[in-house]
């Protein structure tokens, strides 16, 4: 007790500027807009009752099934197409190790918008790729690769690359080489290694890195705008709609809402998750 | 009557022709070869860096060989993969799998072969009665002291009854009291068994305590393979004198050197009476080597001298109590000359005391330098 008096401050007021900003401009307004936006209906039945119709629209329900279902898919690849790049990073040093560090990082660090119209020029009917592979014979007309579910995968599984990726090389990079070279030991072949040792052991990064990349697909506006097609409806993409075309800021608050806490929900679980894994000493 | 069946099938040979490592152009082992017996104790001693480890992860099959040629019972495993070698292994921090329990870890090479359920539950249970864990099936590793972690890292590596079981330095990390228990736990496990064992270690009591056959590793190469008692009595160089426990070597000049027994001077005036030597080393210098519990230490006086014995006059330099010995050290001429008194109640002697030591002249060797 008397040693904290020697204390010269409390290292925890060094945040006090970045809460103040984020209560200034992030959740004060947030709340001024949801109270202010729903206080017009008047009565707390009539704003259960809006709830319930915007949340039942068919518009709406359509667009949040989408919603999950392409952040769902996006996680899925990630997943497999980050899990090999995060494993050949954990084990490699040297150049190799700063080089294809140095090209996850830097589209990381690069616009959305720039990176989705690259791609764009990249998939278009008369694109590079189109090209490529019509002046190989290999296809005969060009593939619709833009402005449909495929350009929507495409763009934000790139996008969202770097987080799966640097989380599971986090993970990977902390499971002690030892245990493999152990389980080779005791006469395991690679496959059942992998299976029973070092796939387990990444499990913790494989969570956190599904969640992370979810929790950010489910709100993705730019690139799913830029690159889907008229089914591929977002609802962020609604949010958008409802505040600047049709000016229904109800629906477009009841909508943030619903996406908030969807948000929120996949907070907790992710920051379980890593408190678990915290208990587990890994 | 013994949990898990003792090997009786005479199988676990193992011999090392010529085995090379090199790291660039340095060789960290330098050509060795040995034979290691079915069912027995061997350890590989030595320093840091004297290629020990490295040796046995060439047998383990992490390494690559170099040069040379190991083998199994007459067949040649040097390009086989770790797991086709069907050693038991124990590591150095254990490496139990954090994310299984006892249990998993000890079941994990049995499954690994496609045992049946029946059989992994009878087996695993019998390798934790052994290392006395069968309380402990259901615990993690964190649960675990490291005492304990390292009879799950023992049961783990015998429970599929290999019949080569490798350790690597597996009591470094526990502390001394802990680290001579395990000691005669580990020897009484292979006792049983009777699988043979690689044991690396850099402490050499570990290595005389627990071994049949001791290989001390010295840059690379190996110095000498003996048993404990014979090394310790009769090492070939002053490396392996000194590394196994303490001991006097004595620099002086051979005078003479003679089956029947040579002659050394220390200083300008003192002979010593020594043991056989090569004629190659007559007139140079070389070491007189006794252990230091081999000198006795007593007061001058009139006493017959005896022919097959050193009689030198000498003053007590430093003292130290350690317990169960008194060790003084004794300046002769130009040499000094320890001396280890069993604290038994004998007379004790002070810093400065004029002494008379006395040892058998088969009780020493000459070591070339």
């Amino acid at each position: 007790m008397t040693q904290r008096a020697h204390r010269a401050f409390d290292p925890s007021l060094l945040l006090l500027p970045a809460f103040a900003l984020l209560i200034l401009l992030f959740v004060i307004p947030l709340v001024w807009f949801f109270v202010g936006v729903l206080a017009e209906e008047g009565s707390v039945g009539a704003v259960v009752e809006r709830f319930v119709d915007v949340l039942t629209a068919p518009g709406i329900v359509n667009a949040l099934v989408t919603t999950n279902w392409i952040s769902a898919l996006v996680t899925v690849l990630t997943l497999v197409i980050g899990y090999p790049i995060a494993y050949y990073l954990a084990n490699s040093t040297g150049w190799r190790f700063a080089l294809v560090l140095f090209c996850i990082i830097v589209p990381y660090f690069t616009s959305v918008i720039v990176r989705t119209y690259s791609w764009m020029v990249l998939l278009g009917r008369n694109g590079a790729i189109n090209q490529t592979l019509l002046s190989l014979g290999i296809i005969d007309a060009p593939l619709q690769l833009l402005y449909n579910k495929m350009g929507v995968l495409i763009g934000m599984t790139y996008v969202l690359m770097p987080y799966m990726v640097l989380t599971l090389y986090a993970t990977m990079r902390s499971i002690d080489t030892n245990l493999v070279r152990a389980a080779y030991g005791l006469g395991a072949s690679p496959l059942y290694t992998f299976r029973k040792v070092y796939f387990p052991l990444s499990l913790h990064g494989v969570i956190s890195g599904a969640l992370i990349v979810f929790i950010l697909a489910i709100g993705f506006f730019i690139t799913p705008a830029l690159m889907g097609g008229p089914s591929d409806v977002m609802i962020a993409m609604l949010i958008e709609r409802a505040v600047e075309i049709t000016l229904d800021w109800t629906s477009a608050a009841i909508m943030s809402m619903a996406l908030l806490a969807m948000t929120l929900v996949l907070y907790v679980i992710y920051y379980r998750v890593t408190d678990v894994r915290r208990m587990m000493g890994a | 009557m013994p949990p898990l069946r003792r090997a009786t099938d005479g199988l676990g040979a193992i011999s090392l022709e010529t085995v090379t490592k090199r790291y660039g152009e340095e060789a960290v082992v330098d050509g060795i070869s040995l034979d290691i017996k079915s069912g027995e104790f061997f350890s590989l001693l030595g320093p840091s860096g004297s290629g020990k480890t490295t040796t046995l992860m060439m047998i383990a099959g992490f390494a690559n060989v170099d040069g040379g040629r190991i083998l199994v019972d007459g067949e040649d495993i040097t390009m086989k993969s770790p797991q086709a070698r069907g050693f038991g292994m124990v590591f150095q921090n254990y490496a139990i799998f954090p994310h299984l329990n006892v249990f998993e870890n000890v079941a994990f090479p049995l499954r690994a072969r496609g045992a049946a359920e029946a059989d992994v539950k009878r087996r695993v249970g019998d390798a934790l009665a052994l290392v006395r864990l069968d309380r402990f099936a259901d615990r993690f590793s964190r649960q675990l002291s490291g005492g304990q972690q390292q009879r799950v890292a023992i049961a783990r590596a015998i429970v599929f009854e290999p019949r080569v079981v490798l350790m690597d330095e597996p009591l470094g990390a526990l502390d001394k009291n802990l680290r001579y228990d395990m000691q005669v736990e580990i020897k009484e496990i292979q006792r049983q068994l009777g699988m043979t064992v690689v044991y690396v270690t850099h402490d050499q009591e570990e290595a005389m305590n627990m071994s049949d056959r001791i290989g001390v590793m010295n840059r690379g190469r190996i110095e000498q393979i003996a048993a404990p008692g014979d090394m310790y009595e009769r090492p070939v160089n002053t490396f392996i004198g000194r590394f196994l426990g303490e001991a006097n070597l004595v620099e002086g000049n051979l005078q003479q050197a003679a089956q029947a027994g040579s002659t050394l001077r220390i200083g300008d005036n003192v002979l010593l009476k020594a043991p056989a030597a090569s004629p190659d080393l007559a007139g140079k210098t070389v070491h007189l080597f006794i252990r230091p519990e081999r000198v006795a230490i007593s007061t001058p006086g009139p006493g017959d001298a005896v022919a097959e014995a050193n009689s030198v006059a000498g003053q007590v330099r430093r003292r130290s109590f350690l317990g169960n010995i008194n060790r003084y050290v004794v300046a002769v001429a130009s040499a000094e000359i320890t001396v280890d008194v069993q604290n038994v109640g004998g007379p004790r002697f002070e810093i400065g005391d004029a002494v008379v030591l006395t040892w058998a002249v088969t009780d020493s060797l000459v070591l070339g330098s």
